[in-house]
């Protein structure tokens, strides 16, 4: 009886849960409260944890509450501890959420707030939460090895080695993209440049007050740490109003891209304690602490939401990225409903903290749904601005114009009416000189931070430090990933040639770091730098790589676990995976071909790189570039991108290859082949392990 | 009730610490005496710093920070 009272109850939530997002649907013309969109989401979310994952977990993995793990079996206090499973959550939710669930959404908003709320939902339920839940359950069946190591052993040395080489790729283009979200913000803005670089000395303080003064007590500075950063955003606000200070902090893209990547190569030598842990502390409170104000001024201010439900470019004339619905909606969002780095998360570093099997439902598919829940807060917190502003900021100056008055008057003309004495008015409230070509994601969301935030607390003329607050807030963590990105791609990258040149291997030799330091930020700063410079804005070309490349590595992993699925002979369940990975296969291979292949220039990279090599040799300019070294800039960036397209669908068809290969192997093969560990039964004396 | 409010404040302060990778240093000590009691045990400063080392160090299979 209690049962189906419980069940009962469910239901009602499930309906609560389509009910919202019924009114959210239907309702067209008028707005609608954002609440619906939080509605909608916790109820269905809520509901697929209690069902969906329940079935996954007691029916296609079969965890065993009284099987050792890892963190049991290998317990040294340090690297492989048994956690508390609210805590491990949190720092599996720190680990996993970044700036990918918060920019995706935003830039996924051109199409309106319906087209990328759906997907987020039925995405995060079907295919990034099995994922995450998924990768976490074989890796610590296989005592907490990596994806590259699980792909090795299960499928074979070569597709092991491919997916390396994809993961490496994919890492430098998430730091090219990452390091240019940075420029777009800082450009001409005293402000966010004064308070980023004074990031600088402030984790500096902080490294040395825990290595020296008092060691190890990171609570402590870590308050520290957030009053001298609030105090450098009130200060920013005075050096941008004082017109000599202001003009020392102004830098131009370019500038920005080239000290960006001298910081890149220093930060990557210098020792971990001095910059990186610190500001790492600093970025994660923040982080925690930023979401969680997000969740608040939204329940508290229950806005409208501005955005219509779906706005006329869902045929792809978008003017924040180019490409139809259906394939590139689903690039664009990427991590918030399905990404491929949470594998490299969820095996590895999680399953060396999980006290018991049973945790992993918990930790995986919760954690995933509550990364989702961010990604579904920044979608809000892009619908609840004026569309107006949302395009005048995000659209390209090549399609609008410099000025106020074009940039009005094109965004107008799309049907968002806007006044060129409105977009004035807003870069007032930020405390900015304009809020044009401010593409990226970061800007647009934090302006919506700042909305939202200025609403619920008191104070007046506080747009801007809430503004520069959330610019800050994502420069932190995104110039921490640059650096421990760096570091990881020069030992990937060290790897990778020290099967040519051994000694290159040697990590501790100077030289042979510094050569590796040097390739990798090479390689980011190169894309990066063509990035910037490229007139058609940048974010346009590299943001759709990046979610081409990080779908590609969920689809690996979800061919990976579709192949053990095989292996484990639970046959009867791998839809589980398998729809979900060949749905990411479908999305990535469709928009990579178009990338290549569309005959639209505005689309396709040879198209572009075709019209202006055309222009070229005939000695012509064509608008935005607007000399023969743009021209060149336009068609170089163009092969790149071309040629980076072809890398990864050469990597995805080959893991595919194997996959397909091992994996028809193993079903016909009448017993179990797969490479678990073999079963320790948990000991009773493990007395965390055995909490519920 | 003090007691349940200095439980609190130790699991508060063990999760927040967790949230940025540093494990507790009482679980560790713990460990080493019961199944080490042989081996020297760090100190807490000794304890920070290999952590810190080993989570931003780089090198295979350290972790690498989502996007």
């Amino acid at each position: 009886m209690a049962r189906l009272v419980s069940h009962i109850a469910w239901i009602a939530l499930a309906i609560l849960g389509a009910f919202a997002l019924g009114t959210l649907a239907l309702h067209r013309g008028e707005s609608v409260n954002a609440l619906w969109i939080i509605v909608a989401a916790a109820a269905i979310y809520l509901v697929a944890y209690r069902y969906y994952s329940l079935f996954i977990a007691n029916k296609v993995m079969q965890l065993d509450p009284l099987r050792a793990t890892p963190a049991v079996i290998n317990n040294d206090g340090l690297d492989f501890v048994p956690t508390n499973k609210h805590v491990l959550f949190g720092h599996h939710f720190a680990a996993i959420a970044g700036a990918g669930p918060l920019v995706g959404p935003v830039l996924a908003a051109q199409m309106g707030y319906l087209p990328g709320t759906l997907w987020l939902i039925a995405g995060v339920v079907l295919a990034g939460a099995v994922q995450d839940f998924m990768v976490l359950f074989i890796s610590t069946r296989r005592n907490a090895r990596s994806l590259g190591d699980m792909v090795r052993e299960e499928m074979g040395r070569i597709p092991g080695t491919i997916a390396l080489f994809g993961c490496f790729l994919i890492m430098i283009i998430i730091l090219a993209v990452l390091a240019l979200i940075v420029v777009k913000a800082l450009a001409h803005s005293p402000w966010g440049m004064f308070t980023v670089i004074a990031t600088i000395p402030i984790a500096m303080f902080m490294g040395v007050y825990m290595r020296y003064i008092r060691p190890g007590r990171i609570g402590e500075i870590s308050l520290i740490g957030i009053v001298l950063l609030l105090a450098s955003i009130w200060v920013g606000g005075l050096v941008a109003a004082d017109p000599e200070w202001s003009v020392l902090f102004t830098f131009t893209g370019v500038q920005i891209t080239w000290m960006l990547i001298g910081y890149g190569f220093v930060a990557a030598v210098l020792p971990v304690w001095l910059i990186l842990a610190p500001r790492d502390y600093l970025s994660t409170f923040l982080k925690i602490g930023t979401i969680a104000g997000l969740a608040i001024g939204i329940l508290i201010l229950s806005p409208e939401l501005k955005m219509p439900a779906v706005t006329q470019f869902i045929d792809g004339t978008g003017p924040v990225w180019k490409g139809a619905l259906f394939p590139f909606l689903f690039i664009t969002i990427a991590c918030g409903a399905v990404s491929g780095f949470h594998a490299l998360i969820s095996s590895g570093t999680t399953p060396k903290l999980l006290a018991n099997e049973g945790h992993a439902r918990y930790i995986g598919y919760g954690g995933m749904l509550m990364e989702s829940m961010v990604a579904i807060m920044a979608m809000v917190a892009a619908a609840v601005i004026e569309p107006g502003v949302y395009f005048a900021m995000n659209s390209p100056p090549a399609l609008v114009g410099n000025t106020t008055e074009s940039v009005a008057t094109a965004v107008s003309s799309w049907g968002f009416v806007i006044t060129p004495e409105a977009l004035d008015a807003v870069a007032k409230d930020i405390g900015e000189s304009t809020i044009l070509a401010r593409a990226g994601g970061a800007p647009t969301l934090a302006v919506g931070i700042a909305y939202i935030m200025h609403h619920m607390l008191p104070g007046e003329n506080t747009m801007a430090f809430w503004y520069h607050f959330a610019i800050l807030f994502e420069a932190l963590f995104i110039l921490t990933a640059v650096d421990a990105g760096t570091r990881a791609g020069r030992f990937m990258l060290q790897d990778l040639l020290g099967s040519f040149v051994p000694a290159l291997r040697r990590t501790e030799s100077w030289g042979a770091n510094v050569v590796g330091t040097a390739g990798c930020v090479a390689l980011w700063g190169y894309l990066l730098y063509q990035g910037v410079v490229d007139p058609l804005g940048g974010i346009n070309t590299l943001w759709p790589l990046f979610g081409i490349s990080n779908q590609m590595l969920a689809g690996i992993a979800l061919m990976l676990c579709t192949v053990v699925l095989i292996k484990m002979k639970r046959q009867q369940y791998i839809w589980v995976t398998l729809l979900p990975a060949i749905w990411l296969l479908i999305c990535t291979t469709t928009a990579s071909l178009i990338k290549l292949f569309d005959s639209n220039p505005a689309v396709g990279f040879l198209a572009l790189a075709d019209k202006y090599q055309t222009a070229l040799n005939a000695g012509q300019i064509l608008a935005p570039a607007k000399d023969l070294n743009q021209m060149q800039h336009i068609v170089m960036n163009a092969y790149t991108n071309a040629g980076l397209s072809v890398l990864f669908l050469v990597v995805v068809f080959s893991v595919l290859f194997y996959a397909i290969k091992v994996g028809r192997a193993a079903w016909v093969n009448p017993v179990r082949t797969d490479r678990e560990t073999p079963f320790q039964p948990l000991l009773a004396n493990a007395n965390l392990a055995t909490q519920p | 009730m003090f007691n349940d409010l200095s439980r609190m404040g130790k699991y508060l302060g063990q999760a927040a610490r967790m949230l940025v990778g540093m494990p507790d240093y009482d679980t560790y000590v713990e460990h080493m005496q019961n199944t080490h009691p042989d081996q020297p045990v760090m100190s807490y400063e000794d304890f920070f710093r290999e952590r810190q080392e080993a989570r931003y160090g780089g090198g295979k299979g350290r972790p690498v920070r989502c996007c």
